[in-house]
């Protein structure tokens, strides 16, 4: 394994780590200032890729379609947050479970019966199908690195929300303490309307951002929800910086462990018995890089210590 | 009054018997099993196309009985698979039941529908133990044993002296098979055997190791949305530079739609091909695209096979009757797509192995193209272990 093949991988785990810190920062900020389990986020993914794929199509223009599918994915979000997600606001966590799970089929069944059960085609846009040469001998796609660009600006953008605007304090404190945060007069369904249709937004970006590089079909999203899931409990519920170091933590290990640890274990046993261990305990790094952030901060690496 | 009304309900019974036996020996009812929910339910949703198509191509009847085909869903899973076949057996009582796309839903439900002295056919899955061992009278494939393939992929690198190939199969046991087919032709290096994630959305980092090792060819299986990933990200990280791309059930029908120019010039084997030069295959193609607007993938085409040849068995027989179908079905000389084909003792297909091309048509519309026969009359591995 030369330096060279370990900074690549190491790119290819931050880019994969931004997909899910977008598709973990609306989760964790719904779960941590609502306290409701919204799990249909990848539903969310979903409609954004293929809001996406119709818009690029329609308009020829990778960026407008783009633009256009985020004002799609607010509507949506805002919509479903007003006809149905709020009704269960005081339910208890299951409740909204099993809504978030009826949301899910509904999707991918509307999805199928717009679209058909085939994927679409989305390709890179031609200003960023070339490559960049970030080492010696080591080009890079510039498609990739775009991605990781704007998930870092997406992560500054909300950190400078959170912390320096109005909107930010409000949230901020809606997560401490929501019963004082509306007896003070603080118009408490208007703040979780926005909170949701923000998580969608961000949803629908990740989805937006891998149209491209993935197969855009209905279901898309239920691969990374568990992965997304993993990622909020490492990094706190309701921290937004917890989520997106948790996240890179994730892409890199995850990618990391499934190009090295059958190689590494190879050093350690014979041919059959590596292929054979080496991509099931890649397939576990993550959930035991999880149990041990827990077992040494309960709470995951931003939560609060109770 | 008891006795008159156990009477009637004698008479009502009786009556209702007689129509059922009647409403059997007049026509045939054949079950559909396939996937018609979830990710993969494209390729159910084709297969169902075209066994529709098979019907109506022969009037509605089949073998000159009236015909009906009484689709299921088995959603992937070998439980609800179970459901479906009861269903299809006891409710529908279904004269035969064919379909199934995967291996692991065919294992489950095999024994349940031979077992019950009915014909079993099928349109995709040829898991090993139904071709070796485990072969059973009333199991007929009409599509290939699962090595065959890339038994076929392994034997055409071999023979245009391909020296290193590096490979990639998801991890699971259809994974393993296909590997071991392809090892079992080829004779040059492997360089790495590497097994992906099932459901794996990004391939990059095995991109790099595939860069760093640097084969001469890379031999793939990635079927459904991994294969759409796979080629999509090895187009974009110009990995075509490096290293040639070949595979099997990765590059068809399903897939193109989403890949166009990024698949094209891709290699892959199978038995079928949309340009495949037989009439029944060119009339098959046309009004498939006729009536639905896309190419028709491999599986739609054996599904449109097995209706096909479940019509010249009823016709060669003159009955439905499950014996005089299975002494017609072993003999061979079914009329397919795929030109007429042999049966082998295990009752799996003897058939050419075709090299494929992803290429553009006249209408700049992605499909496949043969460029080279690999095999002819190809027969599996296992049939020598099959004893009826």
């Amino acid at each position: 394994m030369t330096i060279t093949l370990l900074v690549e991988q190491l790119f290819h785990g931050l880019q994969s780590g931004v997909s899910l810190f977008l598709l973990a920062a609306g989760l964790t900020l719904i779960l941590g200032s609502m306290n409701v389990v919204f799990l249909a986020h990848g539903s969310q993914l979903m409609v954004g890729a293929y809001a996406a794929a119709t818009l690029i199509a329609w308009s020829g223009s990778f960026w407008l379609g783009v633009g256009l599918a985020i004002l799609v994915c607010v509507v949506l979000g805002a919509m479903l947050e007003y006809l149905l997600v709020r009704h269960f606001y005081a339910r208890d966590h299951m409740d909204q479970v099993l809504v978030s799970f009826g949301i899910i089929l509904m999707a991918n069944e509307a999805v199928r019966m717009l679209f058909g059960s085939g994927s679409l085609y989305v390709d890179v846009p031609a200003s960023l199908a070339s490559f960049v040469t970030i080492l010696p001998g080591l080009p890079y796609p510039l498609y990739r690195l775009v991605v990781i660009a704007v998930g870092l600006g997406v992560f500054i953008g909300l950190y400078v929300l959170l912390r320096h605007t109005r909107l930010g304090a409000l949230i901020r404190a809606a997560t401490d303490n929501s019963t004082m945060t509306a007896s003070l007069g603080i118009n408490t369904a208007w703040l979780r309307r926005v909170i949701f249709s923000l998580g969608a937004a961000l949803a629908g970006l990740a989805g937006m951002l891998l149209a491209p590089l993935v197969a855009v079909a209905p279901g898309m999203g239920e691969p990374l929800l568990i992965q997304s899931l993993v990622v909020i409990i490492i990094g706190g519920i309701g921290s937004v910086g917890g989520a997106f170091v948790a996240a890179m933590l994730i892409g890199v290990v995850d990618t990391l462990g499934r190009v090295m640890l059958p190689s590494l274990l190879r050093l350690l046993w014979d041919g059959a018995v590596a292929d054979a261990a080496g991509p099931a305990l890649a397939a576990m790094l993550i959930y035991i890089v999880m149990a041990g952030v827990l077992l040494l901060r309960p709470t995951g690496l931003a939560g609060r210590q109770a | 009054m008891k006795k008159i009304l156990a009477l009637a309900g004698l008479v009502g019974s009786l009556c209702l018997m007689a129509g059922a036996s009647q409403a059997q020996s007049d026509s045939v009812k054949i079950g559909y099993l396939t996937t018609l929910s979830g990710p993969a339910a494209i390729i159910g949703e084709q297969m169902q196309n075209a066994a529709r198509l098979a019907l109506d191509h022969r009037g509605g009847r089949l073998g000159g009985l009236p015909a009906e085909i009484v689709f299921a869903d088995d959603q992937r899973k070998p439980d609800a698979a179970r459901q479906a076949v009861t269903r299809l057996l006891q409710r529908e009582r279904v004269d035969m039941v064919a379909g199934v796309i995967w291996s692991h839903v065919l294992l489950a439900v095999a024994k349940q529908v031979t077992a019950s002295d009915r014909l079993l056919l099928s349109s995709n899955a040829g898991p090993a133990q139904l071709a070796g061992a485990g072969c059973h009278p009333n199991f007929f494939s009409l599509s290939w044993q699962n090595d065959q393939n890339s038994e076929a992929m392994g034997g055409y690198m071999q023979s245009i002296g391909v020296k290193s190939v590096y490979l990639l199969a998801p991890n699971y046991q259809a994974g393993k098979d296909i590997l071991a087919g392809f090892k079992r032709q080829f004779g040059g290096e492997i360089v790495a055997e590497v097994y992906t994630q099932l459901g794996q959305t990004d391939f990059q980092a095995e991109f790099s190791a595939v860069r760093a090792a640097d084969p001469e060819a890379v031999f793939i299986f990635q079927p459904g949305g991994m294969g759409i990933n796979f080629i999509k990200q090895w187009k974009q990280g110009g990995m075509d530079r490096v290293s040639d791309l070949y595979s099997v059930f990765t590059v068809d029908a399903i897939s193109l739609p989403a890949l166009r120019e990024a698949a094209l010039g891709t290699r892959a084997t199978q038995n079928w091909s949309p340009d495949l030069a037989t009439d029944m295959n060119r009339r098959f193609v046309a009004d498939y695209k006729a009536r639905h607007g896309n190419y028709p993938s491999f599986y739609a085409a054996q599904a449109y096979d097995t209706i096909m040849a479940i019509d010249y068995a009823i016709g060669e027989a003159g009955t439905k009757d499950t014996a005089a179908l299975r002494r017609v079905l072993a003999r061979g000389d079914i009329p397919t797509t795929r030109g007429v084909l042999k049966m082998n003792r295990n009752h799996f297909p003897i058939q050419d192995f075709y090299l494929r091309e992803a290429v553009l048509d006249s209408d700049g519309v992605a499909t496949t193209k043969i460029v080279d026969t690999v095999f002819a009359d190809h027969a599996d591995s296992y049939a020598g272990e099959c004893r009826f």
